[in-house]
């Protein structure tokens, strides 16, 4: 089969002017993507992903190593290479100023295709993305998911030879991102599209013919799906725990027992855990109370593996990572009586525009409760409204017994909140980022102190005191934003996406921080686009278009839904989906 | 290179139209364009003035007889003074202690008495701390009592004395409206061609949009002349309001050719644009872009060209900047155009020298925008 990428012993080294070496995004990689396939790269991010697609695409040159596109080397051929294929980054690339129509007719114009030409195509890849009620709005006013599927309507204005699509899914809704994967699918059986797309999502990697694991610019696997998954064979389980017990703590506990687990997630109620090789079914009957059954493996617990065996050869002490207190499986996990959120009837309008629609909803004192929803739901509104940051329309809203309507500021020195980008100063030191949060929230010189050290040695920055915060590592950044919002000891905990942007690893650490606060009597509200991660939380609100839709524990939630076995990715769909038709019912 | 070069006008025309239709959406550039051009002119034409009129002056009559009086009356009809007539030297200082009046003029009480012996005597006190107005106010003063002497001598001599005839060349209604609409002009084509393209560049790397329009056939070449098209005829449009505004509104006339002013006008421009594209490549961000096309585009233009300090009464090592300056070149043709004539050598040595600076710039736009994302 004809090869439409090869790369051989390929490596990019940043270096800045004098010659310094920056970064190294690539190690000697060995690469081809066949004619005809779907080819996914799956990494963490920083892993190299898009230095080594902008590479292809013939806008970064390679430090050594030969890159061949198209059968023509890349070097000296960026202009006939970039003739023939089509490129969506990650910001889609689209003219936020001009409409849906103009988007598309500028690429088919650039790409030589005369307008009375173009009529059938554009039917075509409109009515495929479901853009045609929408040609005439400006692409600034589409939601995230349509102006993906604008982004890639435009990389389609003509049959390219291969196609690269860079995390074309990052902040995307799961039913914008199934209608994607449809399209795409479509495309690569009638059009024999060669396609390449960059992501960290699994389940997406999954549906390609091929996938190359990368990390650290080095690339650890490179086969099918199928065969990349052969590694975690027979060494995965799932654990059931016992009534009350939530399935975080059990999960916390097992992620904890490094020396035989190599990785552990809540899934459907239950523990999913991978063993290690060394450990055998033995050790877990063992060792804990509650029954195991294996399960099927999954490509993203090869993946885990994969970058488990990554990281430990690159750094030994890669688990001394969170600083937390061991788990015990005997305590009292019930929820509270106590009430630290109390939300009736919130409202919240910009203009005609209802962006909160008359929400209530309680939180319990030492919860974990997750906020879901598409892009456009309101839960970022919702969100302001309960740190204070957004004044409300309507409704009545009480933080720790504070009713935010009159008293803001007393509430807010019950609640800490990390942001959903990094907001400490980049250029003060870990040190005096505390030292100058400390004396916002009004810290005794004394006690100031006594906190910061607790919480340098709780989130393990002990040694980085001294390093500028814009210098720290992205896992780290996220600690210290932790550690910032947590000195003054506040009742309640707002998180906004704090996965987002973050490696699966230092996402395992995160949660086990946040199940270590929440067993201290912290109540955590968080907002995440990993749906996945709702089933870490105690009960979990899922909101679209300023609606309600679902309130209540994952399993309850589930339950409504109608299968033990779905997993969140399809419950959201499924109220999402059911909700919106009978929206549309109501209207005709 | 054939394949490529079929498209060229295809490929150039969509980009034009792209930037058409964001223009006409995006308020800021058709604000920068062509309602700050209104508002300068406006500004420049009826706020600024560094003429020196209407002199508020106190006038002490100490001696109040009708040869006194006579002997300031100048005072009265003429646009230079607004003249105050107080009785005592207090009340007088006291104005000049609150700046009611730049200067005080006083008529000694024995002032007819010593007239007759012909040694009459005023004294003149100016507010000294803005010397430019301080000199005017001495001039205008020393000229009237110059009038008024001669005047006074035509009853007793026939002939005899030397009066100067002053008279203002290139300048006639010596107004520095006249000095500053050409100026304007200059500075509009500045403001655009620097800033907004520069911006509006920078705007593209910044939002990701060049990242995929370069993986299309698009050429460099076609990208930057995509840029210049459009905020060419932005600036056109400005330069046609203040040629507009400094006829018909403030009745500057033009003695050189429109020809040539226009040519000078397109060469200034492509010399702009091409430090604006030269800006944007570099920084590649919206911010800097703004903050540099300001320090090295728009102040020197205003500081240094002799827009508003004259180069020749500069010390010399400003004047060797200034005259590094694109826009002094620019000015230089735009006063002489508009205020003297066609003066050829000058034309012509100024025009290569923005021929050149438009080369230079744009080369080094086109050498330093590459299809690149590092």
């Amino acid at each position: 089969m004809e090869l439409i990428v090869r790369a051989d012993n390929l490596s990019k080294v940043f270096t800045d002017k004098k010659g310094n070496v920056l970064a190294t995004a690539l190690k000697s990689i060995n690469f081809t993507l066949k004619k005809g396939t779907l080819t996914a790269i799956v990494g963490p991010d920083g892993a190299g992903k898009t230095t080594f697609m902008r590479m292809i695409a013939g806008l970064i040159t390679p430090t050594s190593g030969s890159l061949e596109v198209l059968e023509m080397n890349i070097a000296g051929n960026e202009q006939r290479v970039q003739e023939q294929i089509s490129y969506m980054p990650q910001k889609f690339g689209l003219y936020e100023d001009l409409s849906v129509e103009e988007n598309m007719s500028l690429y088919a114009r650039l790409h030589g295709i005369s307008p009375d030409k173009e009529g059938d195509r554009f039917a075509q890849l409109l009515n495929m993305t479901g853009l045609s009620s929408f040609t005439k709005r400006l692409a600034g006013n589409l939601s995230g998911g349509m102006k993906q599927k604008l982004g890639l309507a435009c990389t389609l204005v003509r049959s390219p030879d291969l196609l690269l699509l860079d995390e074309p899914t990052v902040g995307v809704d799961p039913l914008s991102r199934r209608e994607l994967w449809e399209i795409l699918g479509q495309l690569v059986k009638e059009e024999e599209l060669s396609v390449l797309v960059n992501t960290a999502y699994m389940d997406e990697a999954e549906r390609c013919q091929m996938v190359y694991v990368l990390n650290e610019g080095k690339i650890l696997a490179g086969a099918s799906p199928n065969a990349i998954k052969q590694l975690a064979a027979g060494r995965c389980y799932r654990m059931t725990p016992e009534d009350g017990v939530p399935t975080r703590v059990l999960q916390g506990l097992l992620l904890d027992d490094k020396e035989h687990v190599v990785d552990a997630v809540p899934e459907m109620g239950r523990v999913r855990f991978i063993r290690q090789k060394g450990a055998d079914e033995k050790y877990f009957v063992e060792n804990y109370p509650y029954g195991f059954i294996p399960v099927s493996e999954r490509l993203e617990d090869a993946f885990m593996i994969l970058l488990h065996g990554d990281s430990a050869q690159a750094n030994a002490n890669s688990n001394t990572s969170v600083n937390v207190a061991p788990l015990s499986l005997n305590g009292n996990f019930s929820l509270s009586d106590e009430i630290d959120i109390e939300v009736k009837d919130l409202l919240r309008k910009f203009g005609d525009f209802i962006a909160v629609d008359k929400t209530s909803f309680q939180v319990h004192k030492g919860e974990v409760f997750g906020l879901l929803g598409p892009n456009g739901a309101g839960k970022t509104t919702t969100f302001r409204m309960l740190c204070g940051l957004l004044p409300m329309s309507g409704g009545f809203l009480s933080v720790a017994g504070v009713n935010l309507r009159h008293a803001q500021t007393e509430a807010r020195r019950n609640i800490g909140y990390v942001a959903q980008k990094f907001s400490l100063y980049s250029d003060l030191t870990v040190l005096e980022n505390l030292s100058f949060f400390g004396g916002v929230y009004g810290l005794s010189k004394k006690k100031l102190t006594e906190r910061i050290q607790t919480v340098l040695q709780e989130f393990h920055l002990t040694g980085k005191e001294n390093v500028p915060a814009g210098d720290l590592p992205g896992g780290y950044k996220q600690r210290l934003s932790m550690a910032t919002a947590l000195l003054h000891e506040p009742k309640i905990l707002f998180l906004d996406e704090p996965t987002s942007g973050i490696d699966p690893l230092t996402r395992r650490d995160f949660w086990r921080q946040i199940t270590d606060l929440s067993l201290r009597g912290t109540t955590i509200i968080i907002t995440t686009h990993f749906m996945e991660e709702a089933e870490y939380c105690d009960r979990i609100m899922i909101q679209d278009k300023g609606k309600l839709l679902a309130i209540g524990s994952p399993e309850k939630i589930r339950a409504q839904q109608g299968g033990q076995d779905m997993s969140m990715n399809e419950v959201f769909i499924s109220i999402v989906e059911s909700s919106r038709k009978g929206e549309h019912g109501e209207e005709h | 290179m054939k394949s490529i070069n079929r498209g060229f006008f295809h490929r150039l025309l969509a980009l034009i139209y792209k930037e058409y239709l964001q223009l006409r959406r995006d308020k800021s550039s058709i604000l920068i364009g062509s309602v700050l051009p209104i508002i300068l002119i406006l500004i420049m034409g009826y706020g600024i003035s560094l003429d020196v009129k209407n002199i508020p002056i106190a006038v002490v009559l100490e001696d109040t007889s009708p040869t006194a009086r006579h002997a300031v009356s100048f005072l009265s009809g003429s646009e230079y003074f607004s003249p105050h007539f107080v009785t005592s030297f207090k009340e007088a200082e006291k104005l000049m202690g609150q700046r009611q009046v730049d200067a005080i003029l006083t008529v000694p009480p024995d002032f007819s008495e010593k007239l007759q012996k012909r040694k009459g005597n005023l004294q003149l006190i100016i507010y000294g701390v803005n010397t430019t107005t301080a000199n005017s106010v001495k001039g205008y003063v020393e000229a009237g009592v110059q009038s008024y002497n001669s005047n006074f001598y035509k009853g007793y001599m026939a002939k005899g004395l030397v009066t100067v005839e002053n008279r203002i060349w290139f300048n006639d209604a010596n107004s520095s409206t006249w000095y500053f609409v050409p100026g304007l002009i200059m500075l509009i084509m500045t403001l655009v061609g620097v800033f907004l393209t520069a911006l509006v560049m920078a705007r593209e790397w910044e939002r990701g949009t060049l990242e995929a329009i370069f993986v299309t056939p698009v050429s460099v070449m076609e990208l930057l002349l995509s840029k210049m098209v459009p905020y060419f005829g932005v600036a056109m449009v400005g330069f046609f309001l203040c040629i507009i505004a400094s006829k018909f509104l403030y009745g500057i006339p033009l003695h050189g050719s429109f020809v040539i002013l226009l040519l000078a006008t397109i060469l200034y421009l492509s010399v702009a644009l091409g430090i604006g594209l030269m800006i944007s490549s570099v920084t590649k961000s919206q911010f800097l872009s703004c903050q540099i096309a300001f320090m090295v585009g728009f102040l020197p233009s205003l500081m240094l060209s002799g827009f508003l300090f004259d180069l020749h009464s500069v010390p010399s090592w400003v004047s060797a900047i200034g005259h590094l300056l694109p826009a002094t070149y620019y000015l230089e043709l735009l006063k002489t155009l508009f205020l003297a004539g066609n003066e050829w050598e000058m034309i012509i040595k100024n025009c290569t020298v923005l021929f050149f600076y438009g080369l230079l710039f744009l080369g080094i736009a086109m050498h330093i925008t590459k299809k690149r994302v590092e």
